[in-house]
């Protein structure tokens, strides 16, 4: 009996730690039925054989840093039928885009003993400030079941349940305690979009945000609020220039308590 | 001093002995007993083994977007006023698979849902929550569309209401008529008076029967006299007041500078509707497993502060964060009269408490009101 013809994953990388597209590799329990129904055709941290494009989905894990992510990044384009970008790097140029804040001259001198070697862009930004992409796969890193279900979605050509809302929904779902109102943490979550699987608020410990802006993020207002906890400008700022520094809303927030 | 006899109804006094072995009792019938605990710095409800898992000598302090658990200077086992959500999540979870479904041919195959749930025994419900049980069974006891796994759930639970002897700065039932007395919807209900003492009255037939199994005394004058002054501070220590005649009329008002004004502040995280003990929003989710051939359908709590919420054909009604706050109040407090019969809410005060950013419906409506007065009769 010939093989199904079964369409070809690939996994790429720009920017990053890894974590994300390790995520794939942590589908333990879910690897094998997703190898029956993928050919994992180009994934460099999982194995050396390498197929040659079209793709019919690309994972794309990194932010755009170098004039060499740019050209690779068109490519990744051209060779892929859709284009999932995952994690806050891919999604939002990641805790890297702090560069974005800062004179990356500066820095360059500071860390690299031959500061003439380095060939770098001045910002770290997220995939689709580059190409078109097809779907936006949030966090830092990202969550497994999100992942499994953007790639089952996709596969049965149906719309991942992938919800924009807050991550206190979540909480209130998972019935965890809010911890900017029962403990007066500064609390990132009402502006967070949902999907970590509350994580932070799980363990007492206040969102940091990793999801990125939620669909829409009154910034200003939950700003307002940590400043009546007593935050300092300095403060507030940091709590939004972190994984997501660079995402539109944050951005702006955090670039208003300069 | 010897028992009294509970079964002909008459109040009597329950020690702390006595609310042990009412816990036993309702295990040994089976029953899931879920009560207040102190978890993560604060009151839930959650399953309650023995009497030690109940919160002694804890009280909270509530403001708008503000809870703190404090230590009392007594031990009172239910010296809180709410837990930080309702009894909603027990009757309603926030997730439940209505089907599941495997292909078969071109078609395909629904599967039974296997396992019954054990009844569950609701130790500490207040009025307004009871209230809010009542409201919801409404909604989900519709002639024409029920919801069987609901009114399923409620009419196998055990309810051991526990009446408030306070009230804290976010509580309004007394201005919707929904408490602080205890009048419906409960088998038994407690009042706790000094020293884990508890005046116990059955308020059904199968809690008068529990209630003749346990070790009861006749209440003293005094416990009486104490009953009294509790009900009357859980009354008189309310710290908000909602005007209805306002509230009634907002379905009037969609064009109110009000609006804007909220919606500066309001984070559209949907907190309010979560901890709101009568909401009942969902959505309905339909995933398959990797080869399609497998599918199952669930109900997820829902919002009306997201924007999916209201996607219609083509895209979202409700875009603003204005029309998503006026949506929720206004149906609430509003037209959900002409849809159920009353209002929907039952001034728990959940809502002003756990606002991140302290939203409060009695100011937003009061803020109303104030712009009503003269140019309205
Ligand atoms: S910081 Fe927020 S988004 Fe990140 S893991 Fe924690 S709860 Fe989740
Ligand atoms: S609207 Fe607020 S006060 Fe009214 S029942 Fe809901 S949570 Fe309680
Ligand atoms: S009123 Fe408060 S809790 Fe409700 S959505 Fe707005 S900010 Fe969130």
């Amino acid at each position: 009996m010939p093989e199904r013809k079964k369409p070809k994953l690939a996994v790429f990388k720009f920017s990053s730690c890894d974590g994300c597209q390790l995520t794939l590799l942590d589908c333990e329990d879910e690897l094998l039925a997703l190898v029956g129904e993928v050919r994992i055709s180009y994934f460099l941290e999982a194995t050396r054989k390498v197929e040659k494009g079209p793709y019919d989905v690309s994972l794309v894990e990194g932010s755009i840093t170098t004039p060499h992510d740019i050209k690779a990044i068109r490519e990744v384009r051209r060779m892929s039928k859709t284009l999932v970008s995952i994690g806050a790097c891919a999604t939002a140029g990641g805790i890297q885009a702090l560069r974005n804040f800062g004179s990356v001259k500066e820095f360059i001198r500071k860390v690299y003993a031959h500061p003439e070697y380095i060939d770098t862009l001045t910002t770290s930004t997220a995939v689709s400030d580059h190409v078109s992409v097809d779907f936006e796969l949030r966090g830092c890193p990202i969550n497994k079941y999100q992942l499994l279900e953007v790639l089952n979605a996709t596969l049965n050509g149906r719309r991942p349940n992938i919800p924009r809302h807050s991550q206190c929904m979540e909480c209130k779902a998972n019935g965890v305690v809010c911890r900017m109102v029962a403990a007066g943490e500064p609390c990132l979550g009402p502006v967070t979009q949902a999907g970590c699987g509350t994580l932070c608020p799980g363990v007492n410990r206040a969102c940091y945000g990793c999801f990125g802006p939620m669909e829409t993020p009154n910034t200003a207002s939950l700003a307002a609020a940590l400043a009546a906890q007593g935050r300092s400008r300095d403060e507030i700022q940091r709590l939004f220039r972190s994984f997501n520094a660079n995402s539109d809303a944050f951005r702006k927030e955090g670039d208003s308590h300069g | 001093m010897p028992g009294v006899d509970a079964s002909n109804g008459a109040p009597a006094i329950l020690d702390k002995d006595g609310l042990g072995q009412l816990i036993a009792a309702l295990r040994t019938k089976g029953y899931r007993v879920v009560g207040p605990r102190s978890a993560d710095g604060a009151i839930v409800y959650d399953d309650i083994d023995d009497i030690e898992d109940l919160p002694a000598g804890l009280g909270d302090e509530t403001e708008g977007g503000r809870y703190r658990l404090r230590k009392r200077t007594d031990d009172v086992l239910f010296g809180y006023t709410l837990g930080a959500q309702g009894w909603k999540r027990f009757l309603y979870p926030p997730r439940q698979r209505l089907f599941a479904a495997r292909r078969q041919g071109a078609g395909f195959q629904v599967e039974a849902e296997e396992g019954e749930e054990a009844p569950m025994a609701f130790l500490g419900p207040r009025a307004c929550e009871l209230a809010a049980v009542a409201l919801q069974a409404r909604v989900f006891g519709d002639k024409t569309f029920p919801d069987p796994g609901y009114q399923a759930r409620l009419a196998a639970a055990f309810v051991v209401a526990v009446e408030c002897g306070a009230a804290a700065s976010t509580c309004f039932c007394a201005s919707m008529g929904t408490g602080p007395e205890v009048t419906s919807g409960h088998d038994i209900r407690l009042l706790e008076i000094k020293g884990q003492r508890f005046l116990a009255e059955a308020g059904s037939d199968r809690g008068r029967e529990i209630l003749t199994g346990l070790s009861l005394s006749a209440p003293t004058a005094a416990d009486l006299k104490m009953v009294a002054a509790a009900r009357k501070a859980a009354r008189a220590g309310q710290g908000r007041v909602l005007d209805r005649d306002t509230a009634a009329a907002l379905q009037s008002m969609p064009d109110h500078p009000r609006w804007d004004d909220v919606a500066a502040r309001c984070l559209s995280c949907g907190n309010c509707t979560m901890v709101c003990p009568t909401c009942f929003c969902t959505t309905v989710e339909d995933v398959t497993d990797l080869s399609g051939d497998h599918a199952e359908r669930w109900r997820k709590w829902d919002s009306c502060f997201s924007v999916e919420f209201s996607y219609i054909h083509g895209g979202a009604v409700r875009t603003e964060a204005k029309s998503r706050y006026r949506q929720w109040i206004t149906h609430k407090l509003s037209t959900w009269a002409d849809q159920f019969g009353s209002s929907g809410c039952v001034g728990c005060g959940r809502c002003i408490t756990w606002c991140p950013v302290g939203i409060d419906i009695t100011a937003e409506v009061a803020a109303i009101a104030a712009t009503r007065k003269g140019t309205q009769g």
